[in-house]
């Protein structure tokens, strides 16, 4: 459980057009590492490119590599639905399966990987639902469709479905984006509970919630338009947001641009 | 120029207030029925005649008039939208217009003809100008020949679709696509011919149900690829990053989580494939051979169908071959409405939640 990743000058492309230049970034175990930067920067494309869903994108590659606990994801005798497996993802808009009851979607993952016995299952719907905090919500209506849920419900039905697989890291891209406060509240509180088992990397645009959520913060940037984007800095998220090392850092946590 | 200026003076007057002035209710009613009426009285005066341009006459009437109160009272923008809301109205009902006159014909004509033993009883020694008989041989040949059809169309077209959209990139893909689209358009003939010339003229196959059945494949995999490509395309692609986010393989994503969720259009786009192929006439002339007695097997010796019986007997001169021809017909409009009726409750319990 809670591994450790890190990217070594990763060049991530569409076609032929390269839209992350030269990333390293360590990430560190049992933490929340948070993505922040402009719009088109990179941060979603870097975080899809952590758990090779990058390239489900027709004509998107990488180059460099990226090692979870020493070994390379990217490397050619390595199944990217094996890596999936491993490091499960939170998408921006809940998107729980329209044809599925809420207990089928959170065992969506096991159930469509074949095996395990309905005993079993039952278990760790259960337990995927307390850890996502939805448990006591749901409970007695899992077999209501799952789009009957409200959109925060949904999300948290979905961070459910992620961790029922039981990944050793969770990336969320801009988790609570489409959420109201309340449903955002409960959604940090569940972070920072997770943070204790998984690896947890998230892309946010919302400064705030960075700062409270994640124990180090990367900022991306963007030269100009067209130009691909950068790491710019990555470190504790307390100095980045203090006293940054890298002017466009300060910048862009100050508002003053972006 | 005037009624303009009339106009603008309206929106001045009323720009303190929400409140416009409205037609009073029942206002559109007695237009129609004074459009009626005035009809009525110019087509018993002037020598004009016939029900047909009645109607179309009182419809003028009533729109003009509709259309100029409107405009006098409401002003420019309720006037057209009245016009407009009119225009789709009518339209709507001249469309419906030869639906509803068929249906109504072939009940009128057929009802009389379908009872148990039109139903249950072939054509074998009955005359062709003696009452009796019925048409059992060839919904069997139908049902026969549309449930080949369907097995080797619907998982032909199915993988092709799932091709199209989930697999298919650059040239191949983008010919299939082409020859899907000029295949929807051949003419059933054409696919009767085309059989008639591999399977019987070169092979040397007898005419069978079987040898019709790959005819109307030809005519029923193109459309429901069509359809289910549509479908399949209509599944976001979320649900799909979704499956493959929780380690979910590509094969199984697409059996688990794109089908289902495309269903229901599926299987109305299947159904209207039947649909289409059930009531074809063309390669059945060519393939089929025809026959007045039952046959249960396809693949040996000619059999009969609906469309084929319907033909045969609509020629004849006789009243009773038209009158079974009727109820031919009536039975076969059964046939696809309770296929769709079933359809539909399929796609029903499949639905999206």
């Amino acid at each position: 459980m809670a591994k450790r990743i890190d990217a070594r000058d990763l060049n991530i492309y569409y076609g032929s057009f390269l839209a992350v230049e030269s990333v390293c970034l360590s990430i560190e175990p049992r933490s929340v590492t948070a993505l922040i930067g402009p719009s088109g920067c990179g941060k979603s494309t870097f975080l899809r490119s952590l758990n090779r869903m990058h390239e489900v994108v027709p004509g998107a590659h990488v180059d460099g590599s990226v090692e979870l606990d020493g070994q390379d994801i990217y490397a050619d005798n390595v199944d990217p639905v094996t890596v999936r497996r491993t490091i499960g993802m939170v998408f921006q808009r809940p998107n729980p399966f329209p044809t599925m009851s809420i207990f089928d979607n959170v065992v969506a993952g096991l159930k469509l990987q074949g095996h395990r016995s309905k005993s079993e299952l039952n278990e760790i719907a259960e337990g995927a639902l307390r850890a996502a905090n939805l448990w006591n919500e749901v409970k007695d209506r899992l077999d209501k469709p799952g789009s009957s849920l409200s959109g925060g419900q949904q999300q948290r039905l979905c961070i459910a479905r992620a961790i029922a697989i039981r990944p050793d890291v969770l990336l969320m891209d801009e988790p609570c984006s489409a959420l109201d406060p309340i449903s955002t509240m409960a959604i940090e509180e569940l972070i920072e509970e997770l943070k204790r088992d998984y690896t947890i990397v998230i892309v946010t645009h919302n400064m705030q919630q960075a700062a409270r959520v994640s124990d180090r913060t990367a900022f991306f940037n963007l030269v100009a338009t067209g130009k691909p984007g950068q790491l710019v800095e990555v470190d504790r998220t307390a100095k980045i947001f203090s006293n940054p090392s890298v002017r466009a850092t300060e910048d862009y946590v100050s508002g003053r641009f972006g | 120029m005037a009624l303009l200026q009339a106009d603008s003076s309206r929106t001045r007057a009323n720009a303190t207030s929400l409140a416009s002035r409205t037609l009073p209710r029942g206002t559109v009613p007695g237009l129609g029925i004074a459009a009626c009426g005035l009809a009525a009285l110019l087509f018993s005066v002037a020598p004009f005649g016939g029900f047909a341009g009645y109607v179309v006459f009182s419809g003028l009437l009533f729109l003009v008039a509709q259309t100029a109160t409107s405009f006098a009272v409401e002003g420019r923008r309720h006037a057209v939208d009245r016009f407009a809301s009119s225009l789709v109205h009518t339209t709507f009902l001249i469309a419906l217009l030869p639906l509803l006159s068929v249906v109504w014909k072939v009940l009128a004509q057929g009802s009389d003809q379908v009872n148990g033993n039109f139903l249950t009883h072939s054509m074998r020694n009955v005359g062709v100008s003696d009452a009796g008989g019925g048409i059992y041989h060839s919904m069997v040949g139908t049902l026969l020949q549309g449930l080949i059809t369907s097995l080797i169309s619907i998982p032909l077209a199915l993988l092709v679709a799932v091709y199209l959209v989930e697999y298919g990139t650059g040239k191949l893909a983008r010919s299939v696509t082409f020859f899907v689209d000029v295949m929807t358009g051949i003419p059933s003939i054409v696919a009767g011919l085309f059989i008639y010339t591999v399977w019987v003229l070169t092979f040397g196959f007898e005419r069978s149900g079987f040898a019709a059945a790959l005819a109307l494949t030809i005519l029923m995999v193109p459309t429901v690829v069509r359809s289910t490509e549509e479908m399949l395309k209509l599944v976001p692609n979320e649900l799909r990053e979704a499956a493959y986010a929780l380690g979910v393989p590509k094969w199984r994503t697409i059996l688990r989580i794109v089908i289902p969720t495309a269903l229901p259009g599926i299987i109305t786009g299947i159904m209207l494939g039947i649909a289409r192929v059930i009531g074809e006439t063309a390669p059945l002339l060519l393939l089929l051979g025809g026959t007045d007695s039952i046959n249960f097997n396809a693949l040996d010796g000619p059999q009969s169908a609906l469309p084929l019986f319907i033909y045969d007997q609509a020629g004849r001169p006789n009243p009773e071959a038209i009158d079974r021809a009727w109820g031919a017909a009536l039975a076969l409009i059964l046939i696809v409405m309770i296929l769709n009726l079933v359809a539909r409750s399929v796609a029903r319990l499949t639905r999206v939640r």
